[in-house]
């Protein structure tokens, strides 16, 4: 019972890792420019399939992974100079079709360049599990986690202690005011698209010698990230870790109590439950409308 | 708007007179028939985005919610077609009630959210219950036949589809100027303002969603019958994404936007064959070009070039 209780909530925590850092990237972006990035699943895609080529290709695995989070990163930034500074201000449907163009690129891109196989990248030290109260821990998960948590309070430092983290949640508090007090606008937008791209990038790294990695694997894990910020409520940082924790375990538990067939149903479900019973999401504030 | 709203509408007509007698092969009618039978469910989905203001990124599940209606039920159960067509629609207007409802209360984009949720469960109910929809393989339609009359080739197909849009143009004309349609502008030019002459704004926006919705579904059994057979592809985000492409390409809130929009979207990956392995990246870099330098749609923009307004 334990057993099997425990095994489910460490695979829950490790996808929900993964899924966190995409909500991450959905937070801000969104925050700095109430763009939803409906490209962020590509990110997620490119960091593990990137991991694999460059240390295919021969590369030591700590080089083939820093490439494998710089190159989303640029990616990220040259979506936000060609696509998404030109229409700055259009309708929020043009933004997410954009967007959503955008994903298609990659996607297709990755396709006619790497192939359609399934790619696995060797577990960071080694494939030995640990045993826990009679379930199975993989070291990966430990990696995956600690990254993680390492890059939460990362940013947290940033958000709070620095000057740029500053400028870029005054800009997420009110655009205008923050331009008026000098705060270059440009650069936050530019800032957020690629760390949001790296964050990506870096779940989809980390998270590939456990599930394996192909060129489509974007989509969904991209939704379910979404889900996991909304669900934490959409612009909110640390809602964001929660709900994609909370994505992860909600969903390894259904897969494993309930039916594994509908294992992706699940996030879904509970982004319908959320919108019907808590919209602002789980850890959302109060909003007010602007007449 | 132009002298006469309808023109367009008789413009679609007389093509459609003349397409039968002109397209060389059944290639070419096939694919009429399926430009036709997106124009129609973008007719739909075009009222909820470009007049609610709202995006629905899972109208493929409703449109795979008639198909499967009309593969499922006349197969394990023995409905006739038409039953198993009303049924499918009235369940999908039921089912967008039930969502539409608590979500349009709330201020923002929540219905992309709540419909993107939707359509993702749609589908995997349909590609896991494989008992029932042939999972991901899918399953044969039964023919449709009306009081013994069975309507099968691309002949009946096509006038039947023609029809169907000739009607859903017209309607869709009407309704824009009745007190429905301008209830709907308003909504769409400010919400607030709307509220204080008096429209009740979720009620209006919930109306929409339903009759999109059923719009959807009538048209998923339609495909299904035509095709005579349904997939799980039908319902899945892909499609979702392409029909709102649709939508935001031939213009928002213009009917005749809505036409343009799915014929070109329709014959897109025919032209883009011939780029081999490159229609993905062909086709995401189409929408973003399109997007970026035509932020408003194709027919608004050329109209408003041309000085007619629409």
């Amino acid at each position: 019972m334990l057993a099997e209780f425990l095994q489910f909530l460490f695979s829950g925590i490790t996808v929900g890792a993964t899924y966190a850092l995409a909500a991450l990237g959905f937070t801000l972006i969104y925050n700095a420019s109430n763009v939803i990035n409906f490209a962020q699943g590509e990110f997620i895609m490119l960091g593990g399939m990137l991991a694999v080529y460059f240390s295919q290709a021969g590369l030591p695995l700590p080089v083939a992974l820093v490439l494998a989070i710089l190159v989303p990163a640029i990616v990220g930034v040259v979506l936000e100079k060609l696509a998404i500074e030109p229409v700055k201000g259009a309708e929020p449907v043009t933004l997410i079709i954009i967007t959503i163009g955008a994903s298609l690129v990659i996607r297709g891109l990755i396709q006619v360049w790497l192939g359609k196989n399934t790619f696995s990248l060797p577990a960071f030290s080694g494939d030995v599990p640990l045993q826990i109260l009679g379930a199975t821990l993989m070291p990966q998960s430990l990696w995956v986690l600690g990254i993680t948590a390492i890059v939460v309070v990362a940013l947290w430092y940033f958000f709070n202690r620095t000057l740029h983290g500053k400028a870029m949640l005054a800009t997420s508090f009110n655009r205008v005011a923050a331009e008026l007090v000098g705060i270059n606008t440009k650069w936050v937008l530019f800032l957020s698209f690629a760390m949001s791209a790296a964050l990506g990038a870096l779940g989809g790294i980390l998270v590939t010698p456990l599930t394996l990695t192909s060129y489509d694997v974007g989509i969904m894990l991209g939704l379910k990230g979404f889900v996991a910020a909304v669900v934490g409520g959409l612009g909110n940082g640390l809602g964001a870790v929660l709900g994609g924790l909370l994505v992860g375990i909600l969903e390894a538990m259904g897969a494993g109590y309930i039916s594994s067939a509908y294992k992706d149903a699940m996030p879904f479900v509970l982004i319908l439950l959320i919108l019907f019973f808590m919209p602002r999401g789980l850890f959302g504030g109060k909003s007010t409308d602007r007449v | 708007m132009s002298k006469n709203p309808y023109l367009g509408l008789y413009i679609i007509m007389a093509v459609l007179l003349v397409l039968p007698f002109v397209l060389p092969n059944s290639f070419y009618v096939d694919l009429a028939i399926r430009m036709a039978i997106n124009a129609v469910i973008v007719l739909g989905l075009n009222l909820l985005i470009g007049f609610a203001g709202q995006i629905s990124l899972g109208h493929a599940g409703f449109l795979g919610f008639g198909a499967y209606a009309t593969a499922v039920l006349p197969t394990h159960f023995g409905w006739h077609p038409l039953l198993a067509m009303a049924a499918g629609a009235v369940a999908a207007g039921a089912l967008a009630a039930i969502v539409a409802r608590p979500i349009f209360k709330l201020k923002g984009h929540y219905l992309a959210m709540a419909t993107l949720g939707l359509g993702i469960i749609i589908n995997i109910v349909v590609r896991t219950e494989a008992q029932w929809t042939g999972g991901p393989d899918g399953m044969p339609v039964p023919a449709m036949s009306l009081a013994g009359f069975e309507i099968s080739g691309d002949k009946h197909w096509y006038w039947l589809v023609a029809l169907v849009l000739s009607v859903s143009v017209w309607a869709s004309l009407n309704m824009i100027n009745s007190p429905f349609g301008r209830a709907l502008r308003a909504l769409h030019g400010s919400e607030v303002a709307s509220k204080v002459v008096g429209v009740d704004v979720v009620r209006y926006k919930v109306a929409i969603f339903v009759l999109s919705a059923m719009f959807a579904s009538f048209m998923g059994s339609i495909t299904a019958h035509y095709v005579g057979f349904v997939t799980p592809n039908l319902a899945d985000f892909f499609h979702s994404i392409e029909l709102v492409t649709m939508v935001v390409i031939g213009g928002m809130a213009s009917v005749y936007g809505s036409v343009v929009g799915a014929v070109l979207l329709t014959a897109l990956p025919q032209a883009l064959t011939s780029f081999e392995g490159w229609e993905t990246v062909a086709f995401g870099a189409i929408l973003m070009l399109s997007m970026i330098f035509m932020p408003k749609g194709l027919v608004p923009t050329l109209s408003a070039r041309f000085g007619r307004g629409d």
